[in-house]
């Protein structure tokens, strides 16, 4: 039962991660480019969170409302005013830049909030459960997360096969070139696929902010989730990379059972297997 | 007839290679003008400074009276500018009437909505109708270029730049390929076609220009060009072109 418990743990754990991951695969697929600050990027959507807290009094999981536009305008912005100008058939400007960007934001928060590490507090929410027999329960916090990432995953997938702005990001990412000359512009397209993103790392820094203390270094490390969790689940397939998150948290929750440091260890080794016996991932986008 | 698409002076030349040659050409309102010339002659590239992919060395380019030299080919594709690729560049990942639908709605400028049935429409002229849910990347090549021709038709072009359409086609093929793009002349769609499959082309053009190393060398009634003694010159296969000609 106890087994049961941490694989269910992982697993509503697993969302987070993929959620981490949407917006880093979103990115990649419509303009491929790898953002680097994308761990930083949640970090700082964090941090709005906790401004947007503190002035208004409101909840941390109402806050969305404000944190949401705000992230996604941002996405926007940097993308027209900055990524779009390193991008071409180089992979490597906007590694580059974004690496740097990942600098100044760590920078920059630390500079503002210092390395100190806070906490939203959304209320009875965080320690409210609910029984499902069998002595296990499942917390409301953790599972309100994992709903969340299974609506931004099937949201992403309508947006991207049911709607024109969706059939805008695969033409573009098939073919920019091409795509121009049917009347779409790139840079506009690139910046709502960004705002996109950053929309989803609104979501997921706020859920960051409400489950655990955060400062400004720990962007990194969400980055390598979201690196694994696409990898795991297989690049170009959503619901592969709601996968991929479930099995990196299942797998973290597990090394943790066995033994409190093999929490970050196990999520690696499992993601190496993966790397190492299917470098295409576990549920690659189907060709032909 | 007035103008509809002017080039005045244009050139262009990659490192040493001259592409284009102070070129003057325009095209008629509702006319059908082809251009022939060998390989290099810069034929593509023409297309290339008209959709403003190429930005030409200096010249200007006229569309409907404004000049769009310096604009950007979404934008030109949004005033009636489209072509076709000679080696068709689907999106090969959307099914084929999903690439339509995304030329019809941003090219035209309308919502998904207003455009399903212009589309649907398009796919049964272009004799697609029955590969609509296909992926665009695992259709033949024949398909393929009708794809290239219908996404280009999708945008709602009023000058239409055709690139080699005809190039590997069987003969029945290419006659309905023929009598396609004169459907799409008759409602009132500007044609500028490239290709080397001349009879085809004599079918369809009112005017004809021969182009090579980046000049216009001649240009009049495409029957009487093609035997001109400088065009067969410089034309490979001589008796070929001849006996297309009379095909």
């Amino acid at each position: 039962m106890e087994w049961l418990n941490t694989i269910l743990q992982g697993i509503l754990l697993g969302g987070l991660y993929a959620m981490f991951a949407a917006g880093l695969s979103l990115i990649f697929g419509v303009m491929r480019l790898v953002n680097i600050a994308h761990g930083d990027l949640i970090v700082l959507a964090a941090y709005v969170a906790l401004v947007t807290v503190q002035a208004l009094g409101i909840n941390p999981l109402l806050s969305l409302v404000i944190v949401v536009p705000v992230m996604a305008l941002i996405g926007y912005v940097l993308q027209r005013a900055l990524l779009n100008r390193t991008l071409g058939d180089d992979l490597l400007p906007p590694l580059l830049v974004t690496f740097g960007l990942s600098v100044i934001i760590q920078n920059g928060l630390l500079e503002l909030f210092t390395a100190d590490s806070v906490k939203l507090n959304a209320g009875a929410v965080e320690i409210e459960s609910i029984a499902v027999g069998g002595g296990l329960a499942i917390g409301v916090l953790p599972l309100i997360q994992f709903a969340l990432a299974v609506a931004v995953i099937a949201g992403l997938q309508w947006l991207f096969y049911r709607t024109a702005i969706g059939r805008a990001f695969r033409a573009t990412s098939d073919d920019p070139s091409s795509a121009q000359l049917m009347g779409l512009n790139n840079s506009h397209v690139f910046g709502l696929a960004m705002a996109l993103s950053l929309a989803i790392v609104a979501i997921v820094g706020v859920l960051l902010a409400v489950r655990s203390n955060f400062d400004p270094a720990i962007g990194p490390a969400r980055l390598i989730f979201g690196f694994e969790a696409v990898i795991i689940g297989g690049l170009g397939s959503m619901w592969g990379t709601l996968a991929g998150g479930i099995i990196l948290g299942v797998a973290q929750a597990i090394g943790a059972q066995l033994d409190p440091g093999w929490n970050l260890l196990a999520g690696h080794i499992a993601f190496l297997v993966v790397l190492a016996l299917r470098p295409q991932g576990l549920f690659p986008k189907v060709q032909g | 007839m007035p103008p509809i698409l002017t080039l005045e002076k244009i050139s262009k030349r990659f490192g040493a290679v001259v592409v284009a040659d102070n070129i003057d050409l325009t095209l008629l309102r509702g006319e059908a003008l082809g251009i022939i010339g060998p390989n290099g002659a810069g034929k593509t590239t023409l297309f290339g400074i008209v959709t403003g992919t190429v930005a030409p060395d200096s010249g200007r380019v006229m569309f409907e009276g404004h000049d769009v030299t310096r604009m950007k080919p979404e934008h030109r594709c949004r005033m009636g500018l489209a072509r076709s690729f000679q080696i068709p560049q689907p999106f090969g990942g959307m099914t084929v009437f999903e690439n339509l639908v995304v030329a019809a709605a941003f090219g035209g400028g309308r919502s998904e909505r207003e455009v399903y049935a212009g589309c649907a429409g398009l796919l049964e002229r272009c004799g697609l109708a029955d590969k609509a849910n296909r992926r665009a990347a695992s259709l033949t090549l024949l398909d393929r270029k009708r794809l290239e021709l219908a996404r280009a038709l999708a945008t709602g072009p009023r000058v239409l730049l055709l690139d080699e359409v005809a190039g590997g086609l069987v003969e029945h093929e290419t006659a309905a390929l023929v009598d396609l793009i004169n459907d799409v002349r008759s409602t009132g769609v500007s044609i500028v076609w490239i290709e080397h499959v001349v009879h085809a082309l004599i079918a369809v053009v009112d005017r004809l220009v021969v182009l090579h190393e980046g000049a216009l060398i001649a240009e009049g009634d495409p029957p009487e060009v093609i035997r001109r003694p400088e065009v067969t010159e410089i034309y490979m296969g001589l008796e070929e072109l001849g006996l297309e000609a009379d095909a």
